[in-house]
């Protein structure tokens, strides 16, 4: 059976990670290949490089970081950020990303997501959906960090992007991000129920069970997280074998 | 001298950087010439495999490929054409592998494409030297060639299918052995002194 994956998100602005503190055998934490590789060393499953940078020069160093990513981590990456196209999707193909991932592009403009699948595959494409629980319960997309909601139901849009050819959805809860307060698992379970491919489970992890929870209650396939691998507070060494210990199928 | 065969499938770049870590010499190239004098061939793959084999056709390297007496390495869709025939866009392909390809069934529990690191086992060839059943590797793909003859390491996905197979000196994985950290290094290593 196929393991649950564990895989921590990097954040990058002008080339260089902007979290994480310096782990020991670790040079220069703000060097984005070096802490790739000691992540993937750590049992990583794959790695995903977020580009949050806000100028064009910034950009420009981005697609050369991946480029170096690609020469030195031998385990997949994804990279997300600032994707509106698919000439921006085909440049970090060549620069050698496995996969990408696209979010208000892909509300702005859904068949996005035909055109980069339908020319590189599904595999190729991760559609990252940022949604919050309204206050008549119904769970919507939004864009620009939470603040936004669009008038795409998460349901029915994650099941949109997996007919559009989205060959994983990565679903974060406005909700709980940031929260280290656990995550939705019952919206999880849901979004499983409905669609037939992947789920990565986003943002509100703080502690061992919460994961644990997502990937078993919450029938995720994946568990990304940043800050509790980034300051240290547990290695992904350390998850996988708690996370084992539980019975959950991780490669260790 | 290794020949990395460009035929339009997809990006080779992180077959080439696993060979480039490996310190190995290789070309890539859809020269029929390079491809015949190369010490061992890499076909790679990621897409369609109806359109893989179209392209090979067109390429006019379906024979060249079978006529290779020296090692030759297929991944993923790689693999894939060299099997009989494949439910992909229901096309017949090179036939050295005796396999048909067919398409993951979803199900509770089996996610299409059966994506992330899976346990090979079963494992039956020098390519897995050094390795021992339960190996983790990594797979993307929505299609699997069913178990045959040719199987030298099987894996699990809601059935039981040909993680890699071999015929004669021809060898596939259905996995990324570019993408599988240490363990795909391995196998790489291991393809390159076979």
């Amino acid at each position: 059976m196929v393991a649950k994956r564990i895989i921590p998100c990097l954040d990058v602005k002008g080339g260089r990670t902007v979290k994480g503190i310096n782990f020991e055998g670790l040079r220069d934490v703000g060097d984005a290949v070096e802490l790739g590789s000691y992540y993937a060393r750590s049992g990583a499953d794959e790695l995903v490089y977020l580009d949050i940078s806000a100028t064009r020069e910034e950009r420009g160093t981005f697609t050369r970081l991946v480029e170096r990513i690609a020469d030195e981590i031998n385990i997949p990456f994804t990279v997300g950020g600032g994707i509106g196209s698919v000439e921006d999707a085909a440049r970090l193909l060549d620069a050698g990303a496995d996969k990408i991932s696209i979010n208000s592009a892909a509300i702005a403009s859904p068949s996005l997501i035909d055109r980069i699948a339908s020319r590189y595959g599904s595999q190729f494409v991760v559609v990252a959906i940022d949604a919050r629980c309204m206050e008549d319960g119904v769970w919507r997309a939004t864009t620009h960090g939470g603040s936004r909601p669009t008038d795409k139901e998460l349901f029915s849009w994650a099941r949109e992007a997996q007919e559009r050819g989205a060959g994983e959805i990565l679903f974060t809860s406005m909700n709980h991000d940031g929260t280290r307060s656990g995550y939705p698992c019952g919206t999880f379970a849901r979004l499983a129920e409905v669609l037939s491919i992947p789920v990565i489970a986003s943002g509100g992890a703080g502690s061992v069970s919460d994961i644990a929870e997502v990937l078993t209650a919450g029938r995720a396939d994946a568990a990304l997280a940043a800050s509790i691998f980034h300051y240290g507070e547990i290695t992904i060494g350390d998850l996988k074998r708690q996370l084992k210990q539980k019975n959950i199928n991780v490669r260790i | 001298m290794i020949a990395i065969v460009d035929y339009g499938m997809g990006n080779l770049r992180s077959v080439e950087n696993a060979l480039r870590r490996l310190g190995a010499d290789f070309r890539v190239t859809a020269d029929a010439g390079a491809i015949r004098s190369a010490d061992r061939v890499l076909l790679p793959g990621v897409g369609n495999a109806a359109e893989a084999m179209e392209n090979l056709r067109r390429a006019g390297l379906v024979d060249v490929i079978r006529r290779l007496r020296r090692p030759v390495l297929g991944i993923c869709v790689g693999m894939q054409v060299m099997c009989r025939h494949t439910e992909e866009g229901d096309a017949d392909c090179i036939g050295l592998f005796d396999a048909r390809v067919k398409r993951f069934a979803a199900a509770e529990n089996v996610k299409v494409p059966h994506m992330g690191w899976n346990r090979i086992g079963n494992l039956e060839s020098k390519l897995f030297k050094g390795m021992q059943d339960g190996e983790y590797v990594y797979f993307v793909h929505s299609y699997y060639p069913e178990l045959c003859p040719d199987t030298i390491a099987t894996a699990e996905h809601g059935v039981m299918f040909s993680a890699a197979l071999k015929y004669e000196n021809f060898y596939g994985t259905q996995f990324h052995p570019e993408k599988s950290g240490d363990a795909g290094e391995m196998i790489i290593g291991n393809f390159l002194r076979l």
